[in-house]
Order: structure tokens, then sequence, then C-alpha cells
């Protein structure tokens, strides 16, 4: 019967046919290291260069933001008329525009523009936009539906009419910017969670929650929103840069901050129009505003993929 | 017979950012004309890999053949081109998948997607492509090909898709169709449809087909011969009768001792542990952490092929010469058992079965889909469940069983009828304390073990969940000793308190459910397809934790499921859904040894038994067509459009919900 004898070799000793049995222990027990999703997630994104690097780089240009103004004497609207249009140099680590200004202490003023516009995104998002997904999702039926209607109507209207439309109402400013965005700033985050909770809502581990007896505070606080966390991160990582860009693009076209209040983009716009015979105006806050840009969307892009593996390619 | 393909030592890995995970590693198959062969294996056995690395479907980008021939017809596909492969796929080799409600494209018609593989690989004009897919569909069983060939997907249902893909896998008369796992998905009154098809295919066609598939029941049916599947290996190969009743492995007995058969009542042979992690595949013999009689060098050194007969292999150390004799455990004890088992209980339950614990009432439970359409997912079912017995339910899918369950559980309210626990009307109107306190006393465990469990919290955190709710313990450390205390009596220890779900295996995860369910101290735990999901040697598992736990609580449960062995073996008494209406209700060894419904008939001759001589002498009652839609239920009986025995009275009025003999009870017309 048996004709394996050939690969029989004289190493094997009676000993080692001798019945040990199963190893119990070694049946259930798990091998890797025992790993919180989050610690996962944050394993990932340390793997993930591009990202890393882009974390660095915003946090340097968020210290350089708060700090940057107050490295030299000058203020952002100080004008001084003897200085205008003077190349880098020792003074003015940046250079001065026509009026004489710091251009350093402009750049590092408008970054803090955008800052302030990236941290108003984020809460929106967060908390109109997470709680009225939230609600929509749960409470379904008719409150989903007038909140859904309510939401195409404002995705429905393009984001320079509303800001055009206040202007009429209001100053051009910060401040119309920010009612702007407060109008239509969290609408896609809105959307996609109540997706998310929409879906989650009929899985199991929530029937499970609501088997024991759990309410609906910690059926939200427990189960639905630590499950949604990884989406809002992402989508709030992505709505950044666009809300960033869309102020530098306001402006840019002078519908956003006026002098002598600066903006990367009214900065921009500065640069532009001197571009010829002073490119260091235009180059300098190009610069910031791309490195934001790019480091907000590899960063996003990383985060995605370290939240949810699925979406990897 | 000639070898028409070949695998010659085969090992494939994938890249993952863990590392290499070997999934396959070193197998040898061949594949003779006009046979079929079964390979066997647990989720991760790297079965579907084998078979996928013959048609060359793995992704590119992670998946790797490191080594090894696939030899189709003396050419080896490993060093084909995609272009090459575009000539083999669908004309030489094709595959039927597992999931017909997505193998199938929903924007293209039927008979768009059949013509297309015949106009691909035959010269043939749109117009003769389009007869040949017309007689395709009438080869598959599809009533009015005419018609149905311009129809989309979604028009079809499960089963009549499974034939459609069917149909497209045969479209340019392949010699060789690999199936994976092409029943999983379906009932089993439709697979044991599909079955009779793909043989009836096979004596008319001649064509070679490779089943993959982990129900043992499937492969007595269908194969001529078995390979078994372990961590990326075969571990035994042969015919089917010398698997079946010679098995070598013990890997292969402990899979063939975990399948209930009707008459098994004992416990079922579980095997302990989980599969091995094929990132870092173990030394010797993969199996032997989980196996009773491991010898030292199943640890050290890799088993060798034993050859047994001329078909007949297996790698186990335990044929080696110097191998002390060792039996397969099973049949000899497991038949002394079931006697002695089978005549104590039977009389006490009925003596002690006089306490109702839950008595349903005319239960009914509607959904609103659309704005006229109103599907009866239950309705008008009664039926008591007593103290300490396991009620099973049983019925296709969309019978209405799950929703039943949940409507017992007050997850959905009832549209008709009451649900009394312990005298007391569940759906009434109650106060938040009065909500708590039925949520302690019913418990669920539910089907997907990956679903049920939330992410984002540790395993400690997921079992204290009731405890927490219900404020049942008051300091940390008494809610920490009541994990510990939960995790030992599922059977896993202290260190898994801290992980999180996704690190855990199906059958792991699926007894946290159960102790989940435990730590609030419940008295009746709905089980809702708990062991659905999970492998046939952890099924074994869970039920056996089931049982133990029903002994030593006196829990009472409801077992809701599909598998009807699974069901009769846990059960004492079985209720039969169709449809949203129960038809038959009896013990569990009256149905199974005397069902009076035709419905009953027909479920227990569709179930495939795992044992190859009885499987191809059996008679089956094929049910035609399929389960029609409970928006729109039949008048009359509901079962009258699919009853071989209707009658012009079933088709007028429903029958009676009455006791035919003692605890016996039928809701049909033709039984008095």
């Amino acid at each position: 019967m048996k004709n394996a004898e050939s690969l029989v070799t004289d190493e094997f000793s009676d000993d080692l046919f001798e019945v040990v049995g199963p190893r119990e222990e070694d049946s259930e027990r798990i091998g890797r290291p025992p790993m919180s999703a989050f610690k996962d997630s944050w394993m990932r994104l340390k793997k993930n260069k591009g990202a890393v690097i882009s974390l660095i780089i915003l946090i340097i240009i968020a210290l350089l933001a708060i700090i940057g103004p107050h490295m030299n004497e000058y203020k952002y609207y100080e004008t001084d008329y003897g200085a205008s249009y003077q190349a880098p140099n020792q003074d003015h680590w940046l250079g001065t525009d026509k009026f004489g200004r710091d251009q350093w202490t402009r750049i590092w003023q408008g970054t803090r523009i955008s800052l302030y516009i990236a941290f108003l995104a984020a809460l929106l998002d967060l908390i109109i936009g997470v709680t009225l997904g939230a609600i929509s999702a749960l409470m379904g039926g008719k409150v989903d539906n007038a909140l859904q209607r309510l939401i195409e109507v404002l995705v429905g209207i393009p984001h320079l009419i509303v800001v055009i439309l206040l202007i009429m109402l209001m100053e051009p400013g910060i401040i119309t910017i920010t009612v702007a965005m407060v109008i239509t700033g969290w609408v896609n985050m809105a959307r996609l969670v109540r997706a998310q909770i929409f879906k989650l809502k009929g899985q199991e581990f929530v029937l499970a929650a609501k088997s024991l007896g759990s309410s609906n505070t910690r059926l939200i606080l427990h189960h639905l929103i630590p499950n949604t966390i990884g989406l809002i991160v992402i989508n709030m990582m992505f709505t950044i840069p666009s809300a960033i860009f869309t102020e530098a693009f306001l402006s840019f076209i002078g519908l956003g901050l006026q002098e002598p209040h600066a903006s990367l983009g009214v900065l921009i716009n500065d640069g532009f129009k001197g571009m010829r015979n002073q490119f260091y105006l235009l180059a300098y806050p190009a610069v910031v505003i791309i490195a934001v840009m790019v480091s907000f969307n590899i960063l996003a892009d990383g985060l995605r993929d370290a939240l949810d593996p699925k979406m990897r390619k | 017979m000639e070898k028409i393909l070949e695998i010659n030592d085969l090992h494939v890995s994938f890249h993952t950012y863990a590392g290499k995970v070997q999934a396959v590693r070193g197998v040898n198959l061949y594949l003779k004309k006009g046979e079929t062969l079964a390979i066997v294996g647990e989720s991760g056995s790297g079965k579907s890999v084998t078979s996928k690395s013959i048609m060359k479907l793995l992704p590119s980008q992670s998946a790797e053949i490191e080594t090894g021939k696939i030899l189709f017809e003396g050419n080896d596909l490993v060093g084909f081109s995609e272009g090459e492969m575009e000539k083999i796929r669908g004309k030489e080799i094709s595959m039927i998948f597992q999931d017909p409600m997505t193998a199938l494209n929903p924007t293209l018609t039927v008979g768009k997607q059949i013509s297309e593989s015949i106009l691909t690989h035959q010269k043939v004009s749109k117009k003769q492509a389009l007869q040949k897919t017309i007689e395709l569909l009438k080869l598959v069983g599809i009533p009015n090909p005419e018609i149905r060939i311009n129809q989309y997907p979604h028009q079809f249902s499960g089963g009549m898709r499974q034939r459609v893909v069917i149909a497209i896998a045969l479209a340019c008369s392949p010699k060789v169709i690999i199936a994976d796992e092409p029943t999983t998905a379906l009932d089993v009154t439709i697979q044991a449809q599909i079955l009779d098809l793909l043989k009836a295919i096979q004596k008319k066609m001649g064509t070679s087909i490779i089943i993959i598939t982990h129900d043992l029941g499937v492969v007595a049916n269908i194969a001529d011969r078995v390979a078994v599947m372990y961590a990326g290996k075969i571990i035994e190969t042969g015919t089917v009768e010398e698997v079946f009743y010679h098995p070598q492995h013990p890997y292969t007995w402990g899979l063939l001792g975990s399948m209930p058969n009707m008459e098994t009542k004992d416990e079922l042979v579980a095997i302990p542990g989980s599969p091995p992690d094929l990132l870092h595949p173990p030394l010797g013999d993969a199996f032997a952490e989980r196996n009773d009689y491991a010898m030292k060098i199943d640890y050290l050194r890799e088993p060798p092929m034993f050859k047994l007969s001329e078909t007949h292999y297996a790698s186990t150390w335990r044929l080696h010469e110097k191998a002390p004799k060792i039996e397969r455990p099973s049949l000899s004890q497991r038949h002394v058992k079931a006697v002695e088992q089978t005549i104590g209980p039977i009389g006490e339950i009925s003596d002690k079965q006089m306490e109702p614990l839950i008595e349903i009432k005319h239960l009914k439970k509607y959904f609103h889909v659309g704005k006229k359409e109103v599907l009866k997912a239950v309705d008008d079912v009664s039926f008591t469940i007593y103290k300490g017995e396991t009620l099973g339910l049983v019925g296709e899918s969309g019978c209405g069983k799950s929703t039943t369950g949940r409507t017992i559980m007050r997850l959905y309210d009832a549209s008709g009828g009451e649900v009394l626990f312990q005298k007391e009307n569940v759906h009434e109107k109650k106060n938040l304390s009065q909500v708590k306190n039925f949520n302690r006393k019913v418990q669920m465990i539910f089907q997907d073990p990956y679903a049920s469990l939330n992410p984002r919290k540790t395993v400690a955190d997921i079992i204290a969940e009731g405890i927490d709710i219900h404020g049942l313990s008051k300091t940390k450390e008494e809610r920490q000793a009541k994990v510990y205390s939960l995790l030992e009596t599922v059977g896993l220890n202290k260190d898994h308190a801290n992980r999180y779900p996704h690190e855990f295996s199906g059958g792991q995860r699926q007894r946290i459910g159960i102790a989940r369910a435990l730590a609030v101290e419940p008295e009746f735990i709905i089980a809702d397809e708990p062991i659905s999901a999970l492998d046939v040697s952890i099924q074994a598992q869970v039920v056996n934790l089931m049982k133990k736990l029903q002994k030593e609580k006196g829990l009472t449960y409801l077992f809701i499921a599909h598998d009807l062995s699974m069901v009769k073996h846990i059960s004492d008494r079985v209720g039969v859904m169709y449809l949203g209406g129960i038809v038959e209700l009896a013990s569990a060894d009256d149905l199974y040894a005397e069902p009076l419904h035709p419905y009953t008939k027909a479920l227990l001759s569709a179930v495939p038994v795992p044992d190859p001589l009885v499987e191809k002498q059996r008679e089956r009652i094929i049910l035609q067509g399929d389960l029609p839609s409970p928006s729109n239920p039949p008048s009359g009986c509901r079962f009258s459009t699919r009853c071989p025995l209707a009658t012009d009275l079933c088709r007028k009025a429903a029958p009676e919900w009455k006791e035919i003999k003692s605890k016996h009870w039928v809701a049909c017309h033709l039984v008095d």
C-alpha cells in the first residue's frame, strides 16, 4: 500500500511518530499583535511618504502663519512709499509691493486667511454637515425628504452666484465669504454622512445593539458615528483645499478680501499685475498656495488609503 | 481516458502590505475527459485561487504564479500571454461563478450577453448567434427563450440567472467548465435543479467539470473524483467512494464528521481552532495544530503523498510504516452514542414541554414597498415555543423566517397579530424599563459574523455592551471579570478581550456574538441563521457550543436556518415556512421521518446527503419554477403554483392550519 518508502531515510526515528495531539493554545491563537483600527490607519499613513511630507509641510506653513508676521517689525498694512518695489533684501526678506508693504508679513497674513477658511470649512462640515446628515438618515421619512430637497436646491445654485448676491447686501470681505460658506459649504458632507448612516442603520451590529436595548443616543455615539469617522475625515480633507482655493479665487477676481487686507488671492492678483518686472511678487504667494493645496490633497489621498483600505487600487 | 488538464506543483502567492500570503502551496491535479472533479475545502484553503489560476483571472498586481505548470491539452497555460489566454477563455475553458446576482451585466439583455461570447469566438453572423442563444437557453431549461433573450438580468430570479450564467459558459461548447461554488448562493430546491442541469449537460456534451464547493453533499451528488484542500495544499484525493468511505487524512475525517446527516443526533465532530495563517505557513503538516492524533513529526516535516490505490492519494504521516495504527474514530462510536441518545431525551421532552414560553398568534408583518405594493413578508403565522426546547424554523430565502424572528424580537413592529412572551404582549406600548426588561430576557444571534460586530470596538466592549446598557456590574473589575468568564464560556481566552473583530476568524466572531447575547443572561435566544456563513467544521463548533449552553443554562432557542440537516440536528421541533406562511410543524424526528406537506417533502429530498451511494440512487422531487413574489402571492394555497399535487381546490381556497396527528400541524388540503 505504501510506496513512499523511497522517501524514507534513517533520520525518521521511532519517537517522531509518537502521538502528541493538537496544540490547543496554538489553534486559537492570533499571531499578529493586537491593533486598533486607529493604530492600524496611523501605521498605514506613516508608510505613505507623500502623506507624511505633506503633513510636515502643512505644519511648517501653519507655524509660519502664526509666527511669521511677528518675525519683523512691519505690519501688513504699513505702507512706505520710499521703499516700493524692492527686490528681496535684508530688511524685506521677500521684497515689498507697490506701496512699500513688506511682502513676507503680507504673505503670512494672507496664509492666516487661508487657514481660517480651512478651519471654517472643517468646522461647518462637522457641525452642520454631520448633524444634518445623521438626522436625515436616522429620522427618515418626511424629515429626510425635506432636508434632501433643501440640499438639492443649495447644490443647484452656483457658489459664485451666492457670493455675488451676498455682496449686494454686504461689503465684500471675509464676513461675506464666511456667510456664503455657511450657506453652501456643508452640503456634500451632509449627503455623504446620510448615505453612510443609512447603510449602517440596517447592519447587524446596529440591530444587535438595538436588541440589547440600546438607546438612540448610545446608538449614534457608540455605533454610527465611530463607523463614519473615516469618511468624515476624508471628506473634510478634500473640502478644505477646495474652500481655500475658492477664497483665493474670489479675492483674485475682486469679490473677496479688499485692500489693505491681505489674502493669498489678493497678493497673487497684485503680483500678477507687476509680473513682468517684479516676478517675485507673484512667485512667493503662488508657491505658498500651491504648497497648501497640493499638500492637503496628497494628505487627503493618504488618509483615504489609510482609513479605507478598500478604496486602494 | 486521457487527461485534458493537468496541474503540476502550482504555487501562487499574494503580495499584501502585511507580507506575502502563500495561498496555493504546491498543488498537483489532473482532470480527465468527461469526468467531474470536485475540489473541497474551507474558505481560504486556496480552492478558488487554484481555479482562477487555471483561467489566469487572478489580479495581476498582487497575485503571482511562482512556480508550476498548468497543462491544458499539453500546452502550459502559465506561459501564455493575455492574448493567447483570451482564445482559451470561454472557448476551451469557461467558468461559472458563485453569485448569479453579480455575474451578469445588469445593463445588457441576457441574449446579448450570451451571443457576445459566441460572436467573439466563432465566425457566425448575428442571426446565427441569436439562434444559437435561443438553443442554449432551451438547453439550460429556461421557458420561452424567444421572449427571454430580450429581457434584462433583473427580470430573472436567482435560479434562472444561474441558468443564464451556465448558458454563457456553454456558449462555445468548452472542453472544461470550472464551476466556482455554483450553488452556494442558491436555495436547496434551486440547488437541486442546477446540479441536475449540470449533470444532464455533461452527459449530453461530454464536458469535463471542475466543481469547487465546501458542501460535501454536493460533492457526493455530482462528483466522480474529489480533491480535499487544506491550507493551500491537496491533502487527499481519490474517487468519491474512496474519499467518503475510506478517508485517510484526519482532516477529511473531521470534515466528514462535522456534517450532520439526517440520522445523527449526537454531538458533531468539531475540528477545534481555525485554519493556519498562510502569511506564515506552518512547517510540517498544516493540519497538525488542530489534529487530535498529531505526531511529533507532523510539526516538523511535511508529509509526502502516500499512494493507496491508482486514484487514491493522501498526504499524512499516519500512513508511514512507522506510524502507530490510528483508526478513524467516528463511525463505530458515533453509532452507539446515537442509539443511546435517541432513546433518552424524547420521552423527557414531551413531559417537560408543557410550559409555553412564547406564543405567536396570527403574526403578520407587511412592508410597504412603493406606493401601492405591499410585501407580505409574514402572513398569519401562529406557533408556540415551549420552555427549554429548540424550535427550528426552515425555509428558502424570502420565505419570511428572518422577519418572523425580528418581529418576535420587536426589531420590527408587527402589522397584525400578537406575540406573547411569558403571557405578556411584546408589541404593546411599553415604557423604557419594560423594554429593557424584555431585551434582557430575549436575545438574538445574527447571521453574518462580519457585519454583526462593530468594527470600531474591542471585543471586551462588544461583549460588555449589554452589561453597560443594563448596568449589570457596579465596578470596572466586575465588568472585566464577567467579560473574561463569558469569553471562557464560548471557548476563547482572556487575551482576546482587547482585540478588534477584524482580527478574528468567522467562527470566532460568531462565538463573540454568542457571548454578547449571553452577557445579559437571557432566557430565550433567537438565532438567525447563525451558521450559514461559516465553514462546515466551524459550524459544528458553533452548534455544539449552542447545545452545550442550552443544557447548562436552560435556554430556549428559536433556530432559524435554511440548512435542513443542521436544523434537524439541533432542534426538538421544526417548523417549515413557505412564502410568509408556516406550512408544517412537528417534532424533528416526526417531520423528517414522515413529512406530510408536499413542500416539506420536496425540501427534504432536495438536501444533498454526504454519502455518494445514497446520493446517486436517490429519487428527487425537483420543484419546478421559483418562489413567487411575496407582494403578489398566489391565491389559495401559496404553494399551489409549484406543488406537483395541486388540485383546483388548492388554487381557490387557502388550507386550514390543523393538527393532523398529535403535535404534528400541517396546512394542506391533501392531508387528512
